[in-house]
């Protein structure tokens, strides 16, 4: 292992700056790459660095995922995020990486011409740890794009259930889309969170955008409004369309004397009224 | 082991729970509860819970027949104060502590014993 450790130094000792050169040249020439990136060079560079350390360093090279290689590894991971934030794909992040075979592979058979089968073994050995390299950042890449992901489901979660101010002591949440047991869980939370807030005694919940209510959406929504009733406010539901209304009465859900109404114009008008207010109209 | 203290304010009798409910605490307070019913011949009974952040099934069905032994007494229970959090864990323990009247504050809940007093014609 130390002996190909020793060689692998030499290699990069031998040029820098021509191994550098061979290695971005291949990186840009495959039609799978992006075009060179003005960090390319830099990447490279501290790439090359990070190499000679930890094989200065007597890591082994058959075990990438030791603390000897452990700068390497962090390098990597940022340059596949980097990457990644550009919009390179995996393919050509992880290109730029195996591209760093030619001029490896180059100075060994310089410096092992006359034994074949030392230069084969190193090349193996080279091989295998650049393949290591290529697929740590192929995997740190997919991972930061899964991190993305998750962030924005959450933050269309979010802001698919605001709770808004419909009068004073009178709050409303538009529902739209699919209520389902996680959907439930962060509107009862944001509701209750707002009704404590402003002390409104009144919450309308309009499901308007609701597509299918079934017995489990129904007690979904039974239970929020359990809870809205246990702190001392009471709820309305509204926006029940005619295929809703059907659906009920065919399950037979029992909606335990919350009021419904069809509309969120009906609702706000029961709750000025419950709120002891007066709506007149003047003549125009 | 604290007892809960009880306070007299008109007809009406005030609890506020300051403390972590234990259970001998939470059946210490409906004894007492219960006494002061009786020695004070209230119409009221006004429990906040808003400094409770903990409410497991044992305190919500003590709460449950504090509010019973209220009625059959002649007097009216109000909870006041619950959290969201606590709101929320009743409700995934299936207890909706049916038949127990809840208002959003003390100010609310005292209104409304007051409007059950004058609704009852008072003495």
């Amino acid at each position: 292992m130390k002996q190909e450790n020793a060689l692998f130094d030499d290699v990069l000792k031998a040029g820098p700056e021509a191994f550098l050169e061979s290695w971005l040249s291949e990186a840009t020439q495959s039609g799978d790459s992006a075009p060179i990136t003005k960090t390319a060079p830099q990447d490279a560079r501290e790439l090359m660095d990070s190499l000679q350390d930890a094989v200065r360093a007597g890591a082994d090279l058959t075990r990438f995922e030791g603390e000897a290689w452990s700068r390497t590894r962090s390098v990597l991971a940022e340059l596949s995020r980097s990457r990644a934030a550009q919009g390179a794909s995996a393919g050509e992040t992880s290109y730029f990486v195996l591209a760093i075979k030619k001029p490896l592979f180059a100075g060994l058979r310089k410096l092992l011409d006359g034994s074949p089968q030392h230069a084969f073994d190193a090349v193996w050995a080279a091989s295998t740890l650049v393949d290591r390299m290529a697929q740590w950042t192929a995997t740190t890449y997919q991972r930061s794009r899964e991190d993305v992901i998750l962030r924005q489901q959450q933050e269309l979660l979010e802001l698919s259930t605001p709770v808004v101010k419909l009068w004073e002591g009178v709050l409303a949440v538009p529902m739209i889309g699919t209520l389902d047991s996680s959907r439930t869980q962060l509107v009862m939370e944001s509701l209750l969170t707002r009704i404590v807030e402003t002390g409104s005694e009144l919450a309308i919940i309009d499901i308007t955008g609701v597509p299918t209510v079934d017995t489990l959406v129904a007690q979904h929504l039974l239970k929020t409004v359990t809870a809205i009733r246990l702190m001392g406010a009471d709820c309305i539901i509204s926006g029940i369309r005619p295929q809703i209304a059907q659906t009920i009465v065919q399950l037979g859900i029992d909606l335990q004397g919350i009021i419904t109404k069809a509309t969120l114009a009906d609702a706000l008008s029961l709750a000025l009224k419950k709120g002891g207010w007066a709506v007149s109209r003047h003549a125009r | 082991m604290d007892r809960i203290p009880i306070l007299k304010m008109g007809r009406c009798l005030l609890v506020t729970i300051q403390v972590d409910l234990l259970d001998q605490t939470a059946l210490a307070l409906q004894d007492d509860l219960s006494e002061r019913i009786a020695t004070t011949a209230a119409q009221g009974v006004l429990i906040d819970i808003s400094a409770l952040e903990i409410v497991d099934s044992f305190v919500g069905r003590i709460l449950g027949s504090i509010s019973g032994i209220a009625a059959v007494m002649g007097a009216t229970l109000v909870v006041v104060g619950m959290q969201p959090a606590v709101a929320i864990t009743l409700v995934e323990l299936g207890l909706s502590l049916a038949g127990v009247r809840t208002a959003l504050d003390v100010e609310r809940g005292m209104s409304l014993l007051q409007a059950d007093e004058r609704s009852r014609g008072g003495d």
